[in-house]
């Protein structure tokens, strides 16, 4: 890390809006003299607005396994799916590929962006050093592959459009997509307002 | 390093200042809070909607899955079934079920559960969706107040739920008949309701049978109403001949019962209240009987034989059923030394009186009285009124006793002295029949049969002698007589023979013939030329043949 200075060493800060580079040193607020919005040294609020985010998805996390994302009312039958047992019916019918897929994407992708971003929060809070770059390229990895966990709520919502023949069979969405959604849309605002710099604010500081 | 990057710094416009913010917890921790107020109030209110759990007994679980089947009322759900089990004393099936809480205020007391499945019985199917959306749990809510959690289920669907609009009526009868629960009632042929239940009364002499007359149908139950059985197929043979009657089809296979009102009822009878005791007759024509309040008794002694007299034969008025043969005895006659037949019957007077005419009545016959009822029939009987036995049915050759007036009978009248009135008979047109028949027998019985007979032993006999010497003198024929013939024939044989040897082509008599014809033949020749010549030359005659010339 040596050799590299930062804004916040120069009393440099960039405005969020424009981009724009001013000088404010020290802590105190400031306005963007170019677009007249308020420029901060590090997101406002970073680690709380991401912990917040966080600790919502993570909590979420449980109805959106738990309760069924689709009610599918058959002429026989009435059926509650919640994600889980989707991906059994599909492994009944060996479709491996498809069960892989909505597994990972649905289940396993949005628990690891929890997980990740809880480490990744709890580095910056204890100011743990070691691997900053690693797990700069964590974060990098999180915020890119938030927009494909929504695969599942995609295909519900595909569904619930498509099968509407009322004798035969509905399929109605569930508490848990709702729930599901929320966790997605949750895990990706809180990868967003988390501020990447504060890892290496503390790898400087160590 | 610092100053190479110092003027760049230094270039960079100056910041502008900005009021000092109160750094307050950030706005979004709002967020989990909510989701979580949230959470909770899902969960609590799942809670409270989870309402009670119930158990149900059944004898099996026949189509019913824990967590699949449903629990509905009128095709609502109203709750999940949770568990199965089997009871303890392994007897029943034990359903828990948990029903929605909104629901919760139908677990009474006489709140009754079934399970749903395709049913087919007598004419009814049901069920039928349950075919392939499988079976559930329906729910006959009751009207109790009290509370209750555990049921026993009904195997069977029950006839009558209890919101189904319509009255209950109970009858009596003898007899169950061919009906069962489920039985239709029908009115005018039109199904109006169904046998709810029947039980044995006590006594264990008669039934009681609970019937369900659905609703439009139920106002026409009035105090004046008469049930009838409608079971099967009911057939009768009496005087009237064979009768087949039946309500409708599904009335053959399940029985059945009909109601209507008396035909001559007062039409603003008032509606029979819930639970009304009704008596169920038979069959529809003693139902629609008028109730026979005034019996007259009267014995009749009949001459001819009373077989197929029966009784409850009708007793009839040129046709009119007025009455009907109570019972048939015997009683020993002191005055005559035989035995005599009487024949008990009850007359209903009210049929006769129902029927007359009004003011047509110069005999009081709306008159119930008995001097004026006496009167009549005094009257009656002297214009000829008898009663004889008549042959209803040639068929079944079942007897009835007819009412009817007869002109050449001897006077007679009625024995009012006795208890019960002797009523005047005469003899039937059979019996008259067989009466004649039986004149001609007892002159056939006087017919000497057995003289007949000796006579003709004796001439038999005789006829026997006559043959014998017959036969004798045919014996003698064959002795003498017979051999003489046969020599005869035998000589007469001979003598044919021998002229069959003379007249035989080849034997010398006929040689000697034929030449001696063929000189006889040239002869004639001769004589003919002679003859000839003399008739040209007749002086030759004289002369004698001239010579010939050289």
């Amino acid at each position: 890390m040596t050799g590299l200075v930062t804004g916040r060493a120069l009393g440099l800060r960039v405005c969020a809006h424009c981009r724009a580079t001013v000088r404010a040193p020290g802590t105190a607020p400031c306005l963007c003299p170019r677009c007249g919005g308020r420029v901060h040294v590090r997101k406002p609020n970073s680690l709380a607005t991401t912990a917040a985010l966080l600790a919502t998805a993570a909590f979420l996390y449980i109805p959106a396994n738990l309760l069924p994302v689709m009610h599918m009312r058959t002429f026989f039958d009435v059926e509650d799916d919640t994600i889980l047992s989707g991906v059994l019916t599909l492994i009944q019918e060996g479709e491996w590929p498809l069960a892989l897929l909505v597994f990972v994407a649905s289940i396993v992708v949005p628990l690891l962006k929890i997980l990740a971003l809880t480490w990744l929060l709890l580095s910056v809070y204890r100011g743990w050093g070691g691997n900053i770059r690693g797990r700069s390229k964590l974060f990098r990895l999180v915020e890119y592959i938030g927009r494909w966990s929504m695969l599942d709520v995609f295909a519900i919502s595909l569904l619930v459009a498509l099968v509407q023949i009322s004798a035969l069979a509905t399929i109605q969405v569930g508490l848990g997509a709702l729930a599901f959604g929320a966790v997605v849309v949750l895990t990706m605002l809180a990868a967003q307002s988390f501020d990447e710099r504060l890892l290496w604010d503390t790898g400087d500081r160590g | 390093m610092a100053e190479a990057n110092g003027p760049v710094a230094d270039d960079l416009p100056q910041a502008l200042p900005d009021a000092p913010r109160r750094n307050r917890l950030p706005f979004v921790w709002i967020l989990p809070v909510l989701v979580i107020i949230i959470a909770a109030v899902v969960v609590v209110q799942q809670k409270l909607d989870q309402g009670p759990s119930i158990d149900i007994n059944f004898e099996s679980a026949d189509g019913i899955e824990a967590n699949k089947t449903k629990i509905r009322y009128k095709d609502v759900d109203i709750g999940d079934v949770t568990d199965i089990h089997v009871s303890k004393d392994r007897k029943q099936v034990v359903v828990t079920a948990r029903i929605h809480n909104d629901a919760s205020d139908y677990l009474v007391e006489d709140t009754r559960f079934w399970v749903v499945r395709p049913r087919f019985a007598g004419g009814n199917v049901s069920g039928l969706a349950t075919l392939v959306s499988g079976a559930y749990i329906s729910v006959d809510v009751g009207h109790s107040t009290v509370k209750r959690r555990t049921f026993d289920g009904l195997e069977v669907p029950p006839i009558v739920t209890s919101d189904l609009p319509g009255r209950e009526f109970v009858l009596h009868a003898d007899d169950i008949g061919s009906l069962s629960v489920g039985s239709g009632v029908y009115y005018r042929h039109i199904v109006a309701g169904q046998v709810v239940a029947y039980s044995l009364d006590p006594s264990g002499k008669s039934v009681t049978i609970k019937v369900f007359i659905d609703k439009p149908y139920d106002a026409f139950v009035t105090t004046g109403t008469r049930f009838w059985q409608a079971s099967g197929i009911d057939m009768s043979i009496d005087s009237d001949g064979v009768k087949l009657r039946t309500e409708s089809l599904s009335s053959i296979l399940e029985g059945g019962i009909a109601f209507q009102s008396l035909p001559n009822g007062s039409p603003n009878a008032p509606a029979a209240p819930v639970d009304t005791v009704f008596q169920l007759f038979v069959d529809r024509e003693r139902a629609m009987r008028p109730a026979d309040t005034e019996v007259r008794s009267f014995v009749m002694y009949f001459k001819g034989s009373l077989r197929g007299l029966s009784v409850g034969a009708p007793v009839e008025l040129r046709g009119i059923a007025i009455g009907e043969v109570k019972s048939l005895s015997v009683e020993y006659d002191p005055e005559a030394g035989d035995l005599r037949f009487p024949v008990q019957v009850d007359i209903y007077p009210q049929r006769i009186r129902g029927r007359a005419r009004r003011g047509d009545h110069p005999l009081g016959m709306d008159d119930s009285s008995d001097t004026a009822g006496r009167t009549l029939l005094d009257s009656l009987v002297a214009h000829g009124m008898r009663a004889e036995l008549k042959t209803g049915s040639l068929l079944t050759g079942q007897k009835f006793v007819a009412l009817d007036f007869h002109t050449e009978v001897p006077p007679d009248h009625v024995g009012w002295n006795a208890e019960p009135p002797v009523f005047p008979t005469t003899t039937g047109a059979l019996d008259e029949i067989q009466d004649s028949v039986g004149s001609i027998a007892k002159k056939l019985d006087k017919v000497p049969f057995d003289q007949m007979t000796a006579r003709l032993m004796t001439t038999m006999a005789t006829l026997d002698d006559t043959l014998k010497k017959a036969d004798s003198l045919i014996g003698h024929f064959d002795g003498n007589t017979l051999p003489q013939i046969t020599a005869t024939l035998t000589e007469a044989q001979g003598a044919m023979e021998n002229a069959k040897e003379v007249l035989n082509q080849n034997s010398p008599l006929q040689t000697d013939l034929n030449s001696t014809l063929l000189e006889l033949s040239r002869a004639a020749k001769s004589v003919s030329a002679l003859v000839d010549y003399l008739e040209r030359h007749p002086e030759s005659l004289l002369r004698g043949k001239p010579k010939d010339p050289p």
